[in-house]
C-alpha cells in the first residue's frame, strides 16, 4: 500500500487532460442548465458530433485537422437546432428525455454498419491528430515532485485548460451582459420573461447552440487527446459525469464547473487508485473487490455523490442556494 | 409549422453531413443479395462460414485461428478479430470440417464439449453465409461429452448479441414477404407488451407525483437478476416461482424507495427537477451496484433456455415466447381492470387527474402513491424477468437499455396515462422490430427513439394525452 502513489495519481487526475476536457464540457452544460435552466441530458451527443467531426474529416476525407474542428463545431450547431426546435417550446422534462434519446440515437447511428465506411462503425477511427501534436512546444517531460506529466500530456493539458479559461471568460462576459440577464430571467420565470416581451424561445435556442458548441469543442479535444474515437465512449454515463461535476462545483457559477471537475476527478481517481492499490497489496481481500469491480465502484460513487448532493446541497460548493431555484412549476 | 419544417430539414442535413445518410445510400445501392444481417466483416465470396467467439464471460475472444477443410484439404482459415468475429470465404458449396486451433485460445478458456474444437460435416448451401458456434467455457468448468450429430448452428445474429432472433431467416436475401412481416409483427408485439408492463408503473408514478423516475430501469434489472439468482444454483427454484419472487422483491423495493426517499422529499417540498436528478443519481448507484454484485457477464436462465420453435401458420415462435407474450397482455388487461373497477384504481386515477381535488375529497393520497409505487415496481421487475427470458440474456444494464424505450412508449402514449403507456409501448415495440425489414437490426432501438422525437414534434402530449399545454 503506497499512499504517495495513490495521492500523486489523484493529483494527476485532478489536473490532467481528462479533468480539463470534462470541465470544458461542463462549462457548456452550465450555460444550458445553470444559466438558462435547460435540462440537457444529452450533452454527450454534442461531444460525439464534435469528436467525429474531427476524426471523420481527417481519417475518411483527408482534410486538415483544423477544417475538421470547424466541421465538428458546425455539426454541434446543427444538432442543437434539431434538438431544440421541437423541444424548447415544451416543458423542461421533455427536453431532458428528448436530449438523452437524441444522443443515444446518434450513438447507434455512428456505430451502425451503415455508417461504418465513414465512421469506422464499432471500431471507431484512430491516428488522426498528428497535426495537433506536431505543434507541441514541449520537448521534455515535466516532473513536479512525485507528479510526472509527459510532453504530449502537457500539451493537451495546456490547450485544454486554456480553452476552459477562455470559454469561462466568454460565459462570464455573456451572462453579465443584457443578454445574460434575460437568460437568467428565463431560468427564473419563463412566463415573466415572456410577458415582458422577450422571445424566450430564441434565447433558449441561442443558449442551447452556444453551450452545444462548447460541448462539441470538448468532444473534439477528447478525440485529439486520445487520437481515437469510438462511439461507445460517448455513452449516457458521460453526461451523468458532467452533471455530477456541474452540481458538485455549483451550477450557475462561473467557476463551478472548473472546481467541480478538479474535485470530482481528484476523488474519482483517488478512489480508483486507492482500491487498486489496496487490492494489490492485500489490504482488501480480492474476494471482496476484484479488478473489474473497481471501475464500477467509481460509478457507484458518482451516483451516490449526485444523489446526496441533490438532497442535501443542491447548490453545490460554490452555489448560492437562493440564486438557483431548481423548481419549474 | 415553419420551425417544425426547419427541424426536419435540419435533421436531414445532419444525417447527410455526418455520413450516416450517404453511407446508407451507398450500402443500399450495393447491397449484396446475401447476408441481410451485415456483419462487420465484408463477405468475400458467395459462400462463407462465419461466427463470433465469445468467452465464458460473454466477452469476445480474439486471435483464435479457425481452419476449414474439405476432403482433407485446407480450403481456408481465419483468425477472430477484436470483436471475436471470424469469417472464412469458401471456394464453393459443400461439406466442410471446421477446426478451431486450441493452442490459440486464451488462458482459462476451453471448448464446452470434449472434442468440440472440431465440427464435422458442416453443410454450406450455395449463396449461404453460414453461422457456426464454438461454445466456449472456462477451464474451471467440466467439459461435456460431445452431442451426437451435426454441429449447432443458427442463422440469425443471435450470438452477436442482437436481440433479434427470428428463426425464420435461414437464408439471406429475402425482401419484404408477408410471412416475414407477420413474424416481425409478432416479435414487435412481444417486445411491446414487455415494454408496456414495465412502462405502466413509470407512467402512473409520473401521473401521481410528476416525478420522472429515471431509476425505473434498475427495477427491471433487479427483477431479472433476482429471478436469475433464485432459479439457478443452489436453489434451482422453478422459473415461474422465481418470477413471482422477483415481482414481490421489485414491489417491496419500490415501496421502500417511496417510503424512505420520495415521500420525505415530497414532504420537504423538493423541486421536481431536483427529484429528477436524484432519481438519475439513484439509477447510476443501483445500476453499478448490480454490476459489482452480478458482474458484467451476460447470463441465461437455465430453464426454458433452448426450446424448439413451433410453427403457427406463417409464424415461428417458441412456446416460451408465446406464453410470455400472452401473459404480458393478460397482465395489461388486469391492470386496466384494476384501474377501472377497484376503489384503489379509481383513487389512483383521481390522484393522477387532480391531486388537490382528490385529497380534498378524502382520498389518502400518500397511500395511493405508495400502492402505485409497489404495483409499478413489481410489474417492472416482472417485466425484467420476461425480457430476460425472451431475450435469452440477463445482464447488468438491460433495464437501462429498456428505459429509453419505456420513455419513448410513455411519451408516445401521453405522459401520466396508463393506457397511453400501453399503446405507446406496443407501438415502440412494433416500430423497432418492423424496422428490421429495411434496416440493420443494430439500429432498431434508434428508430424507436426517433419516433419519440417525431412525436414530440407533432403531438407533444402524446396519442392519448390530454391536449393540455405541455410547454
Amino acid at each position: 500500500m503506497n499512499f504517495m502513489d495513490v495521492l500523486s495519481n489523484a493529483l494527476r487526475g485532478a489536473f490532467g487532460a481528462e479533468a480539463a476536457i470534462y470541465a470544458l464540457a461542463a462549462v457548456g452544460l452550465n450555460l444550458h442548465f445553470g444559466f438558462t435552466g435547460l435540462l440537457n441530458f444529452g450533452h454527450v451527443g454534442f461531444m460525439l458530433v464534435g469528436a467525429y467531426g474531427v476524426a471523420v474529416s481527417v481519417s475518411t476525407w483527408g482534410l486538415s485537422l483544423w477544417v475538421g474542428l470547424l466541421i465538428g463545431i458546425g455539426c454541434s450547431i446543427v444538432l442543437a437546432l434539431i434538438l431544440g426546435i421541437p423541444t424548447l417550446r415544451l416543458r423542461g422534462d421533455y427536453l431532458a428525455i428528448a436530449t438523452i434519446a437524441g444522443a443515444e440515437v446518434l450513438r447507434y447511428f455512428y456505430r451502425s454498419d451503415w455508417a461504418a465506411p465513414i465512421t469506422g462503425g464499432v471500431y471507431g477511427l484512430r491516428q488522426f491528430a498528428n497535426e495537433f501534436f506536431a505543434l507541441n512546444p514541449y520537448s521534455s517531460n515535466l516532473e513536479l515532485g512525485p507528479l510526472l506529466f509527459s510532453a504530449r500530456n502537457l500539451w493537451v493539458m495546456t490547450v485544454g485548460w486554456s480553452l476552459v479559461v477562455l470559454t469561462s471568460l466568454l460565459v462570464y462576459l455573456l451572462v453579465h451582459s443584457p443578454w445574460g440577464r434575460v437568460l437568467r430571467a428565463v431560468r427564473e420565470d419563463e412566463l415573466a420573461a415572456r410577458s415582458l416581451g422577450k422571445n424566450v424561445y430564441a434565447y433558449k435556442m441561442q443558449s442551447l447552440v452556444l453551450g452545444g458548441v462548447i460541448g462539441g469543442l470538448a468532444g473534439a479535444l477528447i478525440a485529439i487527446a486520445t487520437q481515437s474515437v469510438n462511439p461507445d465512449n460517448f455513452n449516457p454515463a458521460v453526461t451523468f459525469y458532467l452533471w455530477a461535476i456541474m452540481i458538485l462545483g455549483g451550477a450557475s457559477r462561473i467557476l463551478g464547473p472548473i472546481l467541480g471537475s478538479i474535485i470530482f476527478w481528484f476523488l474519482a481517481t483517488f478512489l480508483d487508485s486507492f482500491l487498486r492499490n489496496a487490492t494489490a497489496s492485500g489490504l482488501i481481500s480480492p474476494d471482496v473487490i476484484s479488478g473489474p469491480d473497481v471501475g464500477a465502484l467509481r460509478f457507484v460513487f458518482v451516483g451516490l455523490c449526485l444523489l446526496l448532493l441533490m438532497i442535501y446541497r443542491p447548490a453545490g460548493i460554490l452555489g448560492d442556494p437562493k440564486e438557483l431555484r431548481l423548481d419549474v412549476r | 409549422m415553419r420551425p417544425r419544417l426547419m427541424a426536419i430539414l435540419a435533421a436531414l442535413v445532419l444525417l447527410f453531413l455526418t455520413g450516416a445518410g450517404t453511407a446508407s445510400a451507398a450500402v443500399v445501392g450495393a447491397a449484396p443479395a446475401t447476408g441481410h444481417h451485415p456483419a462487420a466483416l465484408t463477405a468475400a465470396g458467395d459462400q462463407s462460414l462465419k461466427g463470433t467467439l465469445r468467452g465464458p464471460d460473454g466477452k469476445p475472444v480474439s486471435g483464435v485461428k479457425i481452419t476449414a477443410e474439405q476432403k482433407g484439404q485446407t480450403v481456408g482459415s481465419a483468425t477472430s478479430n477484436a470483436e471475436g468475429q471470424w469469417q472464412i470465404p469458401l471456394p464453393g458449396p459443400g461439406e466442410f470440417n471446421l477446426k478451431l486451433d486450441v493452442s490459440t485460445l486464451p488462458k482459462g478458456v476451453q471448448t464446452r464439449d470434449k472434442g468440440g474444437e472440431v465440427l464435422e460435416a458442416v453443410v454450406v448451401a450455395p449463396q449461404q453465409q453460414r453461422t457456426v458456434i464454438f461454445p466456449l467455457i472456462s477451464t474451471s468448468q467440466p467439459q461435456q461429452a460431445k452431442p451426437g450429430a451435426a454441429p449447432q448452428s443458427t442463422s440469425g445474429p443471435g450470438q452477436t448479441g442482437d436481440q433479434n432472433q427470428s428463426g425464420a431467416t435461414a437464408e439471406g436475401g429475402e425482401g419484404v414477404s408477408l410471412s416475414r412481416v407477420l413474424q416481425l409483427v409478432v416479435e414487435g408485439l412481444k417486445l411491446g407488451a414487455i415494454i408496456a408492463i414495465t412502462a405502466v408503473g413509470l407512467s402512473l408514478i409520473f401521473g401521481t407525483t410528476r416525478l420522472i423516475n429515471f431509476a425505473h430501469g434498475e427495477l427491471v434489472t433487479i427483477g431479472a437478476v433476482v429471478a436469475f439468482w433464485i432459479s439457478t444454483d443452489p436453489g434451482n427454484v422453478p422459473l415461474v416461482l422465481a418470477g413471482v419472487a422477483a415481482l414481490v422483491v421489485g414491489g417491496l423495493l419500490a415501496g421502500g424507495l417511496d417510503l424512505g426517499l420520495w415521500r420525505p422529499m415530497r414532504r420537504r417540498g423538493t423541486g421536481l427537477i431536483q427529484m429528477f436528478i436524484i432519481s438519475i443519481g439513484l439509477s447510476l448507484f443501483l445500476r453499478y451496484l448490480i454490476l459489482v454484485l452480478f458482474s458484467g457477464r451476460r447470463e441465461k436462465y437455465a430453464q426454458y433456455a433452448l426450446q424448439p420453435a413451433m410453427q403457427l401458420g406463417p409464424i415461428t415462435i417458441t412456446p416460451r415466447d408465446l406464453i410470455v407474450t400472452l401473459a404480458s397482455f393478460a397482465i395489461l388487461v388486469l391492470v386496466a381492470v384494476l384501474l377501472q373497477r377497484t376503489r384503489m384504481g379509481k383513487a389512483a386515477r383521481a390522484v393522477a387527474d387532480n391531486k388537490d381535488l382528490a385529497e380534498a375529497s378524502g382520498i389518502d393520497v400518500d397511500r395511493v402513491i405508495l400502492s402505485i409505487w409497489i404495483i409499478g415496481g413489481g410489474l417492472a421487475a416482472l417485466g425484467g424477468v420476461f425480457y430476460g427470458v425472451t431475450q435469452g440474456a440477463v445482464y447488468w444494464d438491460m433495464g437501462f437499455n429498456l428505459l429509453l424505450l419505456m420513455f419513448a412508449g410513455v411519451i408516445l402514449g401521453g405522459l401520466g396515462s396508463a393506457y397511453g403507456a400501453m399503446v405507446g409501448s406496443i407501438i415502440v415495440g412494433l416500430v423497432s422490430q418492423l424496422s428490421n425489414l429495411w434496416f440493420p437490426p443494430s439500429l432498431q432501438n434508434a428508430w424507436a427513439l426517433l419516433v419519440l422525437i417525431i412525436v414530440l414534434l407533432v403531438r407533444p402530449q402524446g396519442i392519448l394525452g390530454r391536449a393540455e399545454r405541455a410547454g
